[in-house]
């Protein structure tokens, strides 16, 4: 393997490594550490300039209370669920139904339908933007939480329907000819047969798409306007509009609304790991 | 599923590849239908429409008047374009720091010891955290009088500096800001291309007598070729896409200094009511982006032997 291990009879080079890491870990996390520190201060501390020091007073429960109490937060955290996982859902069904044909179904056009949806997925949003906006204006589906799902469930299926194929293709084909033989329909192949086998690949694809959609934040400034609606990422910069200067709170509110996304991320790390390689080598696992 | 354990009998093979000759038919329909129909809609439609748009004029609410390539023509002579382009390479350039960046940490952090798993794990936290979250993170790292930047400096003996405010620097903490997460990315894409370099060639290299940087240059690196394709992709992906950075950093100031082509066509439209301008600056945008998504695009089709 590269690099090669450090042998374990050298004690004194693993400690030196074992430092090493731990050194440059700490400057990984000084962003973010530096946050969660001013998170936790008076606003004295930021008037009277104690920026990096102790903080003089342990201000845990009254910042992160102001946070969630006396902001809006509570309803864009909702808010960001109620768009994320519709969209998650209907992302994997619908490319897991796409992938399937184009893996595994032969006709003219499979490959081309295949590039369309990976080029479109790489177009940039501001081609998309005016159009887009100008269809959910004329749906009636403007400042709704079903503007972001459609959209979002569209765009990702791009990248999802590549993801579900080149995973669907390494089924072997005596699987599905056996079904085919015994006269179950294609639909009830897909659903009984393929859908069971790719259970893996469903878990990583939604652990990404998953992301993808909740730390959104373009597409929830241009399709969305009302509180009532809006997703973390867009209420954020409004409630930091509101804050100004109270960093203490705007960093709080920074690290909520960091935490759905951390905590899925440590939840399912294996998946989203292997997605992401599966992604770069294109040969998937399984 | 009884249907999954079913062993096919030999005319049961010789029927089913028959059935599979023909498999093509309203099925495929009803399968394809769903994701092509909101993928049309959505995606290749609005692409169209955009292009349509940027030969007209129009203020969002009127008619649109078509002026052929007026837009086009207005856009060579405006210096903000122009400063929004350099911008964009400029990003460019500055995320190649990533792929770099990302492979030493790969490299670094491959030792097999205990608890070195939990540590890329956390080395690899910033990818998860949206641009909004990284944007304020670093919006407070720069800030010109509370910033851990400004302290740093002052303790060096640089005096007052406020990069975000900066004509020249302001550009750059964006792109820094962007690089945290991206270096991250770069580093998963290369521990798990690391990771599954088959192990012989590598061994078989140590006995012929390959060592350190010998190794690495003749061995590792043309070995991991296709992982340096895809990192070098998503780099250069991520950087035409920046927006979030400007929208929450510098809104692409002092006087549009750190402006992008993505925020610069937002800012027209929404701002300047000039939705046929801004859809110009899209097209500018999509035409740079092409290069990348021909490449992939080529990349993908060709290592595909046709079913």
């Amino acid at each position: 393997m590269f690099p090669a291990p450090i042998p374990t009879r050298h004690r004194l080079r693993r400690a030196l490594y074992g430092v090493a890491v731990a050194l440059l870990l700490v400057v990984w996390m000084l962003p973010l550490a530096a946050i969660a520190l001013t998170s936790l201060r008076p606003l004295d501390d930021l008037v009277r300039g104690n920026f990096w020091g102790w903080p003089s007073e342990w201000r845990l429960v009254a910042n992160y209370g102001t946070v969630l109490g006396q902001s809006r937060i509570g309803q864009f955290i909702l808010n960001s669920f109620l768009i994320t996982i519709p969209a998650v859902a209907g992302t994997v069904l619908l490319s897991s139904m796409a992938g399937f044909a184009l893996a595994k179904h032969t006709f003219p056009g499979n490959r081309l339908l295949l590039a369309t949806f990976v080029a479109g997925n790489l177009v940039p949003f501001q081609v998309l933007m005016i159009p887009v906006r100008d269809l959910m204006i004329a749906l009636r589906l403007y400042d709704t939480r079903f503007a972001l799902i459609l959209f979002h469930m569209a765009f990702q299926t791009g990248f999802c329907t590549l993801f579900m194929r080149n995973f669907i293709r390494e089924l072997p084909d005596s699987v599905l000819d056996a079904a085919r033989v015994e006269g179950a329909s294609e639909l009830r192949i897909f659903w009984s047969v393929v859908l069971p086998l790719v259970r893996p690949a469903l878990a990583a694809v939604s652990v990404l798409i998953f992301t993808f959609v909740w730390n959104d934040y373009f597409w929830s400034l241009v399709l969305v306007q009302s509180d009532a609606i809006r997703p973390l990422t867009a209420g954020l910069q409004a409630l930091r509009g509101m804050w100004q200067t109270s960093w203490q709170l705007v960093s709080a509110a920074a690290i909520v609304a960091a935490m759905p996304p951390v905590a899925m991320f440590f939840l399912l790390q294996k998946h989203l790991v292997a997605s992401l390689a599966s992604s770069a080598t294109r040969r998937l696992p399984g | 599923m009884t249907l999954a354990h079913a062993t096919p009998t030999a005319t049961g093979k010789r029927r089913a590849r028959r059935v599979a000759s023909r498999h093509a038919g309203w099925s495929t329909v009803v399968l394809l239908a769903p994701a092509s129909l909101l993928f049309a809609v959505f995606v290749v439609y609005p692409i169209a429409a955009s292009l349509r748009l940027s030969l007209h004029d129009w203020d969002g609410i009127g008619v649109p008047v078509f002026v052929g390539l007026a837009n086009y023509r207005e856009l060579l002579a405006d210096p903000v374009f122009w400063t929004a382009i350099a911008n964009n390479v400029r990003w460019l350039a500055g995320y190649l720091v990533a792929p770099v960046a990302g492979f030493a940490l790969a490299v670094f952090l491959s030792q097999p010891l205990p608890g070195m798993r939990g540590v890329r794990t956390l080395f690899f936290l910033p990818f998860v955290l949206s641009q909004v979250v990284v944007g304020l993170v670093f919006a407070w790292f720069f800030h010109a009088r509370y910033g851990l930047f400004h302290t740093l400096l002052a303790w060096a003996g640089v005096g007052h500096v406020s990069p975000m405010d900066s004509e020249t620097w302001s550009i750059y903490t964006m792109i820094v800001a962007g690089l945290w997460p991206q270096t991250a990315y770069c580093m998963i894409l290369y521990l798990t291309g690391l990771a599954s370099l088959p192990g012989g060639i590598v061994d078989s290299a140590r006995v012929d007598g390959a060592r350190g940087s010998q190794l690495l240059r003749h061995v590792v690196l043309p070995e991991l070729r296709p992982v340096h394709f895809i990192v070098a992709m998503v780099c250069a992906v991520a950087a035409l896409r920046s927006f979030d950075y400007v929208m929450i950093m510098t809104l692409g100031g002092p006087f549009n200094r750190s402006t992008v082509l993505a925020f610069y066509m937002v800012e027209q439209t929404f701002v300047g009511l000039r939705y046929g301008y801004g859809a110009a600056i899209a097209t500018v945008l999509l035409v740079m982006m092409s290069g990348i998504i021909f490449a992939l695009l080529w990349r993908l089709l060709r290592d595909e032997p046709v079913r």
